[in-house]
């Protein structure tokens, strides 16, 4: 079996693994400034809902640090798929006692569907009306497309943003930033 | 509280470890490849044979390494492969295991393991009983730890010299070359 996909190779690789989509986003996505709200600005507090008949709001993690992961879209490929990726690092991230939540316009139906199919185990909130007010109060909604951006915000026990990234789009941007930030945050803690 | 710290060098993360890694070729060749890989995992089965085949052709100037990077809430069987493939290396076989880990991706509950342990003369009991009883756990999650903080985003994920790979496998030999050169 393994010579014949040699042979295949040989003869002729198209396979790009989960990255194809990518490629094309960093193309088309040029320079366009970032408006995300960055480190030191107040996280702005918002209630949306998590489940048909639960709401979640950021208030609550008041005291403890909270990873706001906003992102285009439920349902992209498994395998690079970045709420998949956190799902499996959500250990680190609990260890480092932070909460982490998805974002995305996605209604409360479809989240309850992925997040039952992708095993998901953190919640994804539904910014869904009006349509990306969450996104917009962070700075991170693109109009043109009618989502979000694929950013991350790092926030601070005081509710303070310590760290923003926007990813392009196309581009999963792991979780090496958000642990580094985390990192940061428990330093400063022993530190006291 | 104070956290685990990884055996391998922070400032080293994707670059082969000889100390621990599990290595094919001279740690001191000019080109390393780093895989964060998953043995349940299409794409990884695809990029398997593709890196086989690259090391055929870069002989001594490469030197492969294999981290695991198993996504457990997708893939059910990835963690015991994962600690299966430890166990072999355990007894002298891991690149054994590997290898016909990749070849049997549809096949890899904990019988199959036992299976294959077998066929690669190993002792299954052993080998199933370190499995079951978690022995190579910590280290997998080492691997996966040291891949989350390093840049892994999915898998598999690859480093060339320490510096992740963006294209896709029809540009790795290309990117191998240009790195080692």
């Amino acid at each position: 079996m393994a010579d014949k996909k040699m042979e295949q190779l040989a003869i002729n690789n198209i396979f790009t693994p989960m990255n194809n989509e990518a490629t094309i986003d960093q193309r088309h996505s040029g320079n366009h400034k970032s408006t995300a709200l960055p480190a030191g600005a107040v996280a702005p507090d918002f209630t949306l809902k998590s489940t048909p008949d639960q709401t979640v709001s950021l208030s609550e993690f008041r005291g403890q640090p909270v990873v706001l992961a906003f992102y285009p879209a439920d349902w992209s490929p498994v395998c690079g798929d970045q709420m998949a990726l956190y799902n499996e690092i959500l250990p680190e991230f609990q260890e480092l006692r932070a909460e982490l939540i998805g974002i995305s316009v996605d209604g409360v139906w479809c989240h309850t569907a992925f997040v039952r199919d992708r095993k998901i185990r953190f919640p994804l909130l539904a910014d869904f009306e009006p349509k990306g007010a969450v996104a917009k109060l962070y700075g991170v909604y693109r109009e043109a497309d009618g989502t979000s951006e694929r950013a991350l915000f790092v926030i601070n026990p005081e509710g303070i943003i310590h760290w923003s990234y926007v990813s392009p789009v196309g581009v999963n941007p792991g979780a090496e930033g958000i642990l580094s930030a985390l990192e940061e945050l428990q330093n400063k803690k022993e530190a006291k | 509280m104070k956290r685990e710290t990884s055996s391998i060098p922070s400032n080293a993360l994707t670059l082969p470890a000889v100390k621990r890694d599990h290595i094919q070729g001279l740690i001191d060749a000019p080109i390393a490849l780093v895989e964060y890989g998953d043995y349940e995992c299409p794409f990884c089965g695809q990029a398997y044979p593709i890196i086989k085949a690259i090391q055929e052709r870069l002989g001594d100037r490469l030197c492969f390494a294999f981290r695991n990077f198993p996504l457990i809430n997708s893939h059910p069987h990835a963690q015991h492969a994962a600690e299966a493939a430890e166990a072999a290396g355990t007894q002298g076989k891991f690149w054994k295991m590997h290898d016909l880990l990749f070849e049997n991706q549809e096949a890899l509950d904990d019988e199959d393991l036992a299976e294959y342990a077998s066929t690669l003369g190993l002792d299954a009991n052993r080998l199933i009983g370190e499995v079951l009883a978690g022995i190579h756990t910590a280290r997998v999650r080492e691997d996966f730890r040291s891949g989350a903080r390093g840049g892994v985003n999915g898998t598999p994920t690859l480093f060339i010299n320490g510096v992740r790979h963006e294209g896709g496998l029809d540009t790795l030999l290309a990117a191998l070359i240009e790195r080692g050169s």
